[in-house]
């Protein structure tokens, strides 16, 4: 095993539960796709042309422009074990695309794990800029920032009346997927949650949960992204989408209050409650655990629950994920003992160590 | 009831599949759903959107030209032989994968995209982010797309001095593209 750094820290840049609106935002993500003029797309280009187009972009990283940049390192697909891949997509740090499907795959990681850049996934190039809360914008710029620096030295698939060429015909144009993770437990408590996901989706944006595409919304964590990227400048789609949250975390806040305002003694014993199992809980399946956990981040945000912080819940949600349970343990295990292992270590991460005999 | 896959534990997670109206249900409990890998996040995934772009090519196959073109006018249907001469993906794969090959095919199948991007987009042009460094000459060809407009609106409004003036940039950028075309 390597000694690669995002394997140590379970804290990403996104997870640390700051950032504008991050009661209910938990990030931003942007991310690009760009394509290498003249070379096939990396599902059907040979071993030897799929190693070129790597070149082609590592060599970018050489120059003084992508210094500027901020620190990056340089990591092959092949060099990682499978739980080290598994860690970094359920870090949100890489897709699984790259992780599981991609030849000659790379990724230049920055230091606090705020940016990564996927080599040979579906695209040639995908940038994705992550952050924690509301700050859409600001992830556009820094992945604009560094599609001018490879643009600068790679000729880009790109065509006057179809923009930037990717394989998956759903890219094509601006290339950009635009998402924003919110915890929404108050609207799902209220059931208005079915209401606004339908409203949410005739202005043209998609759902998703926590693990993007085909994931169940587990958690009360919703993924709401821009569909089209044909059409639309970027900063239309950003705008749009950037509103479009806006008007669900004022939806969230309402109903937060109605439910303190209406049922005050009732939630606060939910929550109470989840934070006794969690504390306590000697097995827990991830489906309890993710729904307990949203439980007392709301207790949290309503500080009600004080000794709680977002980063540590932010971090559970990532270290409760299989990869990270093995990885943290160091061994394989079955479905059963994660769930073991899934309940000693939230009690570990809420301040419970002693009372429970191993 | 009992999971039907271990038949030890009781079923929690219930399936219904219905292909072609015929209904199968599946019963299986949780840990045997997560032994399948079907809850784990980021596992391949039985349906993705690569299944649902091709099931609209396959819509718009059997449902557009290709039976117009083979039936009324007896011609060969076209996405037989439709094939990007740079990478070699036929149209037919590239509906089955609903991924292109390389850049080339946007080209290849440009005559098939329109109605597809029409679908998936609700437009067929892009009007975002240009690369700086080849775009210069795009940026000003947009300018010109633009200033056209503007001068065939103004002649109908019979606003001849501006329509006047506006021919003059027009011809001014024509003349620096035509010159940076020589350039090169």
């Amino acid at each position: 095993m390597s000694n690669h750094s995002f394997m140590e820290q379970p804290v990403s840049d996104w997870m640390r539960g700051t950032g504008p609106d991050s009661d209910i935002v938990i990030s931003s993500r942007i991310r690009i796709a760009r394509n290498l003029n003249g070379l096939p797309f990396p599902l059907l280009a040979t071993n030897q042309q799929s190693a070129e187009s790597l070149s082609r972009l590592t060599k970018v990283t050489e120059s003084p422009d992508f210094s500027q940049l901020g620190h990056f390192q340089a990591i092959s697909l092949t060099e990682l074990t499978d739980m080290e891949r598994q860690v970094l997509v359920e870090k949100h740090l890489i897709s699984p695309n790259l992780a599981n499907e991609s030849r000659n795959g790379g990724l230049l990681l920055k230091d606090d794990e705020s940016v990564s850049i996927m080599l040979n996934e579906e695209d040639h190039l995908r940038i994705q800029c992550l952050y924690p809360g509301l700050q859409i914008h600001e992830a556009w710029n820094e992945a604009s920032r560094i599609d001018d620096v490879f643009e600068a030295q790679v000729d880009y698939a790109f065509d006057e009346k179809r923009g930037y060429l990717t394989s998956c015909p759903t890219n094509v144009g601006t290339g950009i997927r635009a998402s924003v993770m919110m915890h929404l437990p108050a609207l799902v408590l209220t059931q208005q949650i079915n209401r606004i996901l339908q409203a949410v989706a005739q202005v043209g944006l998609a759902v998703r949960g926590l693990y993007g595409e085909g994931s169940e919304a587990t958690g009360n964590l919703f993924q709401v992204s821009n569909q089209i990227t044909l059409g639309q400048s970027e900063s239309e789609i950003i705008d749009n989408l950037y509103g479009v949250v806006k008007q669900i975390i004022e939806h969230e806040k309402s109903a937060r209050e109605q439910l303190i305002q209406q049922s005050n003694t009732r939630l606060t014993d939910r929550i109470c409650r989840s934070y006794g199992i969690l504390k306590h809980a000697v097995v827990i399946d991830s489906k309890e655990a993710s729904q307990r956990l949203s439980d007392i981040r709301l207790g949290s945000d309503l500080e009600m629950l004080k000794d709680v912080t977002g980063t540590a819940l932010n971090e559970l949600l990532v270290m409760t994920q299989p990869g990270f349970l093995q990885h943290i343990y160091k061994k394989p295990m079955s479905a059963d003992e994660r769930d073991i292992y899934r309940a000693r270590l939230i009690r570990d991460t809420l301040g419970n160590k002693r009372d429970i005999a191993e | 009831m009992m999971c039907q896959q271990c038949g030890q534990k009781s079923a929690t997670l219930h399936f219904t599949k219905i292909i072609n109206g015929e209904k199968t249900e599946f019963h299986i409990c949780e840990s045997c759903a997560r032994d399948k890998g079907e809850l784990i996040p980021g596992a391949p995934n039985g349906f993705s959107i690569h299944n649902l772009l091709s099931g609209l090519l396959d819509f718009d196959m059997t449902n557009g030209s290709s039976q117009l073109q083979s039936g009324l006018y007896g011609i060969k249907s076209t996405q037989e032989v439709m094939r990007c001469d740079h990478c070699g993906l036929t149209f037919s794969q590239f509906s089955k994968m609903g991924r292109f090959g390389c850049d080339a095919c946007y080209k290849s199948f440009a005559s098939r995209l329109d109605p597809l991007l029409k679908r998936v987009h609700g437009n067929i042009v892009h009007v975002g982010k240009i690369p700086k460094r080849n775009g210069i000459v795009m940026q000003r060809k947009r300018e010109l797309i633009a200033l056209r407009e503007k001068l065939q609106l103004s002649i109908q409004q019979e606003q001849f001095e501006t329509a006047a003036q506006l021919r003059d940039e027009i011809r001014k950028i024509e003349q620096d593209l035509s010159g940076e075309a020589e350039a090169k």
